[in-house]
């Protein structure tokens, strides 16, 4: 993927002294011309072209962002409701993600979840131990938004 | 735009920029108050910890957003310090949070009473009769 991205930026540069213009426009005109290029070659690369991945961390982010606002307004009834009777839990998620990198975005996306927080990772990096905030209702969503996280990481780490 | 803006004090952009600006403030001043709300509230650390944690960056967030927009669309400033603090915010707020209930965790706090279930206590025991 660093390849293809150097790749492009030295088209970039290319395009720049072909037409001699120094100005950030040509930059931007030579940039897109370059990925015009790379994409018509994309055959002769071995991994997948790097557009496909930098729109699976954009729609990564976007979901982040979605699930941190609704369950703040989730924490936010917790709190305020007058006798919480919440049930907090530690429980076990097996993880499949191998990396360390991925496993730390994956418990970095945990933890700023409301309703969620991992207080410990297994020496191994196969299971993470998530503390959660109210556990009844909570479990198979939790379960749900956990598969959708990794799901989401698997796509951008996907060769 | 700027000139446009200072001519026109109560044209239809600028109710709407100083709408969007009070809106992002105001939640995140909410949400920094259901913060310390919480922190009084919970039974014991890790449940704090959620709140210390969750709620307050979002608040942050909303007001750093907030002023940032103020900056850019009324004053007429690209801030870009605003981003990076965003940044740097949303980077380390989950490992204090992560750190803070491992500690915890680790040192033998005990949790709350309501605690209906708890994993990691029976993957330490284990772990520990494993060593000896």
């Amino acid at each position: 993927m660093a390849l293809q991205i150097l790749l492009n930026f030295f088209l970039a540069l290319v395009w720049m002294f072909m037409t001699v213009s120094f100005t950030p426009t040509g930059f931007i005109v030579g940039y897109l011309v370059g990925l015009g290029i790379i994409v018509l070659m994309r055959r002769f690369f071995s991994y997948r072209l790097y557009t496909s991945r930098a729109w699976a961390v954009i729609s990564l982010i976007l979901l982040f962002l979605k699930e941190l606002f609704l369950s703040s307004i989730q924490v936010l009834q917790i709190v305020v409701r007058p006798n919480m009777n919440i049930k907090p839990a530690i429980f076990e998620l097996e993880t499949e993600l191998q990396h360390d990198w991925e496993v730390t975005l994956l418990s970095a996306l945990i933890t700023l979840t409301p309703g969620t927080l991992v207080v410990g990772i297994s020496d191994d990096q196969k299971r993470l131990y998530i503390h959660a905030l109210d556990f009844e209702d909570i479990e198979d969503a939790v379960s749900s938004i956990k598969n959708t996280f990794e799901r989401a990481i698997l796509e951008v780490s996907r060769p | 735009m700027r000139n446009l803006l200072r001519e026109e004090r109560f044209s239809i952009g600028t109710i709407i920029v100083n709408t969007l600006i009070i809106i992002l403030i105001s939640t995140g001043v909410i949400f920094s108050a259901v913060t310390a709300l919480g922190l009084v509230r919970l039974p014991d650390v890790y449940t704090r910890t959620h709140a210390a944690s969750k709620s307050s960056t979002l608040g942050v967030l909303c007001v750093l957003v907030g002023t940032f927009l103020h900056f850019l669309l009324v004053e007429n400033v690209f801030n870009t310090q605003a981003i990076i603090a965003i940044v740097f915010l949303f980077i380390t707020a989950p490992v204090g949070g992560h750190l803070i209930g491992r500690a915890s965790y680790m040192s033998g706090i005990k949790v709350a009473e309501e605690t209906v279930r708890d994993d990691m206590g029976i993957a330490i025991k284990k772990k520990k009769a494993e060593e000896k």
